[in-house]
C-alpha cells in the first residue's frame, strides 16, 4: 500500500489512525514547501501525501523542477534557510517532525534517516579518509567509544560491498573509484543503521554496471527490512528497485501507485509521456516523444544542402578511422593508451554509436575524429580523403563539414553572446556565402523548434532543451556532412531528452547529415543508431549494426554491459 | 533538482532603486570626478592664492578647511588636487594593465617554454618591493608625476599579470574555444574574439579597485617627495607640506588624508559592487 496522493486511491485503506504494527514508517500528509526570497514566497510543494512502510521503496519520480529534491530534503530537516514546511502530518515512527527544532534534526538525522546524497565525489570531504566520513555520524551521535567505531566502520564498509575495508577506510575520496565513492557515501548514511534511507539520485553520475551494483546495494538494504525512499528523474532505476511510486510534476504527485501499474499501465497523462520518452524501450524510427516537431523549412535547406555534396559519391565513408592510436602520460610519467586501434567507417546520412563507461576512450575517439587531437597512429579519413593528417592550415576550410554539439550546451557558447550572434558566426562558415544570414539564422531556429524571438536572447536566459536545440542549430548551420554528437543529450530531462532525440533523427531524415553519437547510454545509443562500436579499456570490443549488436552480443563485456541496463520492462514482463 | 531545464525565470527582478551602498559610492566618486574635470565649479578661487595675513586659519565658514602656512585655501587646494591624483592613479592602474595584459597573454598563450620564463618574471617581481623600485625610478628619472606613474604602474602589474595568464588558461579550455575551432575559424580569430574578451571580463572589478590603490599608492610617493613638488596640490604633496606644522594645524594633514580615504573606499565600493553584479548575474 502507502504512496497515497490526496486525491485519487480513495479505495485503498486509509492510513490506518492505530499506530501498531504494520503502520507505515513515514507518514506524510498534506506537505507544503515554499521558500521566501525577497520578500515573495513561492511554493515549490502543494500540498503531498505519501506513506512509506519498513522493509519497502517508494520512489518519488519527477523532473527537474518537480520539487522532487525539496521533499527529500524536507525529510531530513535540510530545506535550507528561508523556507516554509506545513504539513497535517509528518511522522516518522509516530514522531511529529514538523515540530523539531534544528537541535532535535540533528539526533534524528543519520540515527533515524540516512540520507544519501548525489554525487559522491563532492558529497565526499576529499580531506578526509573514508573511514572518517563513515565514522563521522557515530562521532556526533556519541555512539560507542574509538574502538567500536572503527570496527563498526569497517563492518558497514564491509555490508556496502566495499573490497578491503580496512584500506579503503584509510584512503581518501579522490583514491577511489565512482562506484566505491557511492557505496562509501551510502555506508554513512547506514552507519546508525536508520531504519529510513533517503536517497536523493543516487546512481545519476555513474556508469550501468556501477549503476547496477548500486541498485543491489539499495535492494539488499530494503531487504534487510529499511525503508528507502528513492528520488530519481530515471524511470528504469526506479522499476528496478520500488515498490510504490509517486510522479510528480510541478510539486504536485499526479499519479502514486504499486510501481507495476504505475510503470506499465500509467493513467496520467505525464506519467505516460516519462515513460513513452524512456529511449531503450523503443525500435529505431519511432518517436520518443508526443511533440510533433516541424519541419518546416527543411525543403528550402534540403535543397542548399544536396547542392552542397552533390559531386561526393555515396559509396565512400563520409568519415572513416583507420587503427586510431592515442597515448597520454599521466602524471607518475607513465604513458597509458587511452585509444588503442579503433577503427571505424561511417556512412554518409548515417548513425554510429560508440558506446562505453567512462575510461573507455569514447570521448577521446570522437576528439580525434573532430581532429582537435592528433593521434599518435592511424589516421581519420573524410569523404575518402585525409583528414587527421592534414596541417591544421590545410584543415581548416574542411572544418565546416564535421559539426560538433557538446553534452553541456551553455558551456560551448560565449557567454557574452546572444543566440544570434552564435548562429550567425556558424552561418558565415557556410561553404556559399549566405546573402541574408538573419533569415538563415531565423530559418535554422526554425529547424530546430525555436522561433525567432530566441534570436537576441543569450544562452544562459535559455532552458537545457532549447540550448542544446540552438547547439544543433549551429552545428548544422555551416551545412556539415557529419555532425560528431558528444553525449547530447545526458544532461537534459528525459521528456526533453526525447524531444531531443526525436529531433536529430527529423533532421538527419531532412539533411541527410551523418551523426558520429557518442553515449554511455545504451538505450540512447540503440534508439539513434545504424551501427554501434562497444568499446571498453581504450579497445573496441564489438563493432556492427546496432540490431546484432544489441539484440546477439558476441562479447563478454558487451552482454555484461547490456544486462546492467536499468529496464522498465523486465525479461518475460509484461 | 539535478539538472536546469526551466529557464531561469525566477532570477531576481534587476532593481530601479539602487542601494545606499551604491549610491553614497557614486555620488562621491561623480564628485571627484567633476572636482578633477572642472575643480572650478566646485572651488572658483585660485589654489596658490597667497594670502600671509589669513595664514593657518582653521576650518570656518569662510575657509571650509582652513587655510596652509601661506594663507592658501586648503578646500581650493584639495580640489584641485583632485585632478592630479585621480589622473596618477588612472594612468598608474593603465601602465599595470598594458604591462599585465602583454605578460599574461604571453604566459597564457605562448606555449610552455614563454610560460615559465613569464612566469618566474612575475614571481620575482613579486617578491620585489614597490617602494625600492619607486626609489631606483626616480634616482634615474628624477622626481615626477609620470615617474609615480610608472613606479606604481609597475608595482601593480605583476598581481594582474598573474589574474590574466590564469584567467587565459581557463578561457582557452572552455567549450566554445573549441567550438569556434571546430567551426574552422583561425587560432589568432578565435583569441581575439573568445579568449581576450573573456579573459579581460572578471578585471572589470578588480581594476576598480586597483585605481584607489593607485591613488593611495601614489599619494604615498609623494609624500616621501618622490612625486609632485610641494607647491603643487596633489594629495600626497599637500600631506608633505602639512607635515610640518601638524602639531597646531591639523586640519592640513586630515582633510587631504581624508580625501584620500575618501576616494579610496568609495572607489572601492563601487568596485565591489560591480563585481558582485558580474558574479551574480553571470557564471
Amino acid at each position: 500500500m502507502t504512496a497515497t496522493p490526496s486525491t485519487a486511491l480513495a479505495a485503498r485503506p486509509a492510513p490506518g489512525a492505530d499506530a501498531g504494527p504494520g503502520a507505515p514508517l513515514l507518514r506524510v500528509e498534506n506537505l507544503r514547501v515554499g521558500f521566501t526570497r525577497g520578500g515573495r514566497t513561492t511554493d515549490v510543494v502543494h500540498g503531498i501525501s505519501f506513506a512509506l512502510e519498513a522493509g519497502r521503496c517508494l520512489a518519488v519520480v519527477g523532473e527537474s523542477g518537480s520539487g522532487k529534491s525539496v521533499t527529500a530534503r524536507t525529510l531530513v530537516g535540510l530545506t535550507g534557510a528561508g523556507a516554509s514546511v506545513t504539513a497535517d502530518r509528518l511522522e516518522l515512527a509516530g514522531r511529529d517532525l514538523t515540530a523539531l527544532r534544528p537541535r532535535q534534526w540533528r539526533a534524528v538525522r543519520g540515527a533515524e534517516v540516512g540520507f544519501v546524497l548525489q554525487d559522491a565525489l563532492v558529497s565526499l570531504d576529499q580531506l578526509r579518509t573514508v573511514g572518517n566520513e563513515v565514522g563521522e555520524p557515530l562521532r556526533l551521535h556519541r555512539w560507542g567509544d574509538r574502538h567500536r567505531r572503527a570496527r563498526r566502520v569497517l563492518k558497514v564498509l564491509a555490508e556496502v560491498g566495499v573490497p578491503e575495508p580496512g584500506l579503503r577506510a584509510r584512503q581518501r575520496p579522490y583514491e577511489l573509484s565512482g562506484g566505491l565513492r557511492q557505496r562509501a557515501l551510502i555506508a554513512t548514511a547506514l552507519a546508525l543503521d536508520p531504519a529510513l534511507v533517503v536517497a536523493d539520485e543516487p546512481t545519476t553520475a555513474l556508469d550501468v554496471t556501477v549503476q547496477a551494483q548500486v541498485l543491489d546495494l539499495l535492494a539488499q538494504t530494503k531487504e534487510r527490512g529499511k525503508a528507502v525512499l528513492l528520488i530519481s528523474h530515471d524511470l528504469a532505476v526506479v522499476a528496478r528497485l520500488a515498490d510504490e511510486v509517486c510522479v510528480m510534476r510541478d510539486g504536485v504527485i499526479v499519479e502514486a501507485g504499486p510501481a507495476e501499474q504505475v510503470l506499465h499501465r500509467p493513467r496520467h497523462p505525464y506519467t505516460r509521456t516519462l515513460v513513452d520518452a524512456v529511449p531503450s524501450e523503443h525500435t529505431r524510427g519511432t518517436r520518443l516523444s508526443s511533440v510533433p516537431v516541424t519541419l518546416a523549412s527543411h525543403h528550402g535547406v534540403t535543397a542548399r544542402e544536396r547542392a552542397g555534396s552533390a559531386a561526393a559519391d555515396a559509396t565512400v565513408p563520409v568519415l572513416e578511422a583507420r587503427g586510431l592510436t592515442k597515448r597520454f602520460r599521466g602524471p607518475d610519467k607513465v604513458d597509458r593508451t587511452v585509444v588503442d586501434g579503433v577503427s571505424f567507417s561511417l556512412g554518409r546520412g548515417r548513425t554510429l554509436g560508440i558506446v562505453g563507461e567512462s575510461g573507455s576512450g569514447k570521448t577521446t575517439t570522437a576528439r580525434m575524429a573532430l581532429a582537435m587531437l592528433t593521434p599518435d597512429a592511424g589516421e581519420v579519413l573524410l569523404d575518402g580523403g585525409p583528414w587527421s593528417s592534414l596541417t591544421s592550415q590545410g584543415r581548416r576550410p574542411l572544418r565546416r563539414r564535421v559539426g560538433v554539439v557538446y553534452q553541456d550546451p551553455l558551456s560551448s557558447f560565449d557567454p557574452r553572446w546572444s543566440v544570434g550572434r552564435v548562429l550567425a558566426d556558424a552561418i558565415g562558415r557556410a561553404p556559399a556565402r549566405v546573402p541574408d544570414p538573419r533569415a538563415r539564422a531565423v530559418e535554422l531556429l526554425e529547424l530546430v523548434g525555436l522561433g525567432p524571438e530566441h534570436l537576441d536572447r543569450r544562452p544562459l536566459r535559455l532552458s537545457g532543451g532549447q540550448r542544446q536545440r540552438v547547439a544543433i542549430a549551429r552545428a548544422l548551420a555551416p551545412e556539415p556532412d557529419v555532425v560528431v554528437l558528444d553525449e547530447p543529450v545526458s544532461a537534459l530531462d528525459v521528456s526533453v531528452q526525447a524531444q531531443v532525440l526525436d529531433l536529430l533523427g527529423d533532421l538527419q531524415q531532412a539533411l541527410g547529415v551523418a551523426y558520429l553519437f557518442i553515449s554511455h547510454d545504451l538505450g540512447v545509443i540503440r534508439h539513434m543508431s545504424h551501427d554501434v562500436l562497444v568499446m571498453h579499456g581504450g579497445r573496441v570490443v564489438e563493432h556492427g549494426p546496432a540490431d546484432d549488436v544489441l539484440a546477439d552480443p558476441q562479447h563478454e563485456y558487451t552482454r555484461g554491459l547490456l544486462a546492467a541496463v536499468p529496464r522498465l520492462t523486465t525479461p518475460g514482463g509484461p | 533538482m539535478t539538472t536546469q531545464t526551466h529557464a531561469p525565470a525566477a532570477r531576481r527582478a534587476p532593481r530601479l532603486v539602487p542601494s545606499l551602498g551604491v549610491v553614497v559610492p557614486a555620488t562621491l566618486v561623480g564628485a571627484f570626478v567633476l572636482a578633477a574635470v572642472a575643480p572650478s565649479v566646485l572651488a572658483p578661487g585660485d589654489p596658490t592664492a597667497i594670502d600671509l595675513e589669513a595664514a593657518f586659519l582653521p576650518p570656518s565658514t569662510e575657509h571650509l578647511l582652513g587655510t596652509d602656512q601661506s594663507g592658501r585655501d586648503l578646500w581650493t587646494r584639495v580640489v584641485h588636487g583632485t585632478r592630479h591624483s585621480l589622473l596618477i592613479g588612472l594612468g598608474a592602474t593603465g601602465v599595470a594593465l598594458a604591462i599585465a595584459a602583454v605578460l599574461g597573454f604571453a604566459a597564457g598563450l605562448g606555449g610552455r617554454l614563454v610560460d615559465r620564463v613569464v612566469g618566474s618574471l612575475i614571481e620575482v617581481s613579486f617578491a620585489f618591493p614597490t617602494m625600492l623600485l619607486a626609489l631606483l625610478l626616480v634616482a634615474v628619472r628624477g622626481p615626477s608625476p609620470s615617474t609615480l606613474v610608472l613606479a606604481v604602474g609597475i608595482g601593480s602589474a605583476p598581481g594582474y599579470a598573474r589574474m590574466i595568464r590564469g584567467q587565459v588558461l581557463a578561457v582557452r579550455q572552455e567549450a566554445y574555444v573549441e567550438a569556434a575551432l571546430a567551426l574552422g575559424h583561425r587560432r589568432r580569430d578565435v583569441v581575439v574574439r573568445h579568449v581576450l574578451p573573456n579573459a579581460m571580463r572578471p578585471l572589470v572589478a578588480v581594476v576598480t579597485l586597483g585605481i584607489s590603490q593607485s591613488v593611495v599608492w601614489a599619494s604615498g610617493l609623494a609624500f616621501l617627495g618622490m612625486g609632485v613638488a610641494p607647491p603643487s596640490p596633489e594629495w600626497g604633496a599637500l600631506l608633505e607640506a602639512g607635515r610640518t606644522y601638524v602639531t597646531f594645524a591639523w586640519w592640513l594633514e586630515v582633510m587631504p588624508g581624508l580625501a584620500i580615504v575618501l576616494l579610496a573606499v568609495s572607489v572601492t565600493a563601487l568596485g565591489r559592487a560591480a563585481q558582485r553584479r558580474l558574479e551574480g548575474t553571470d557564471r
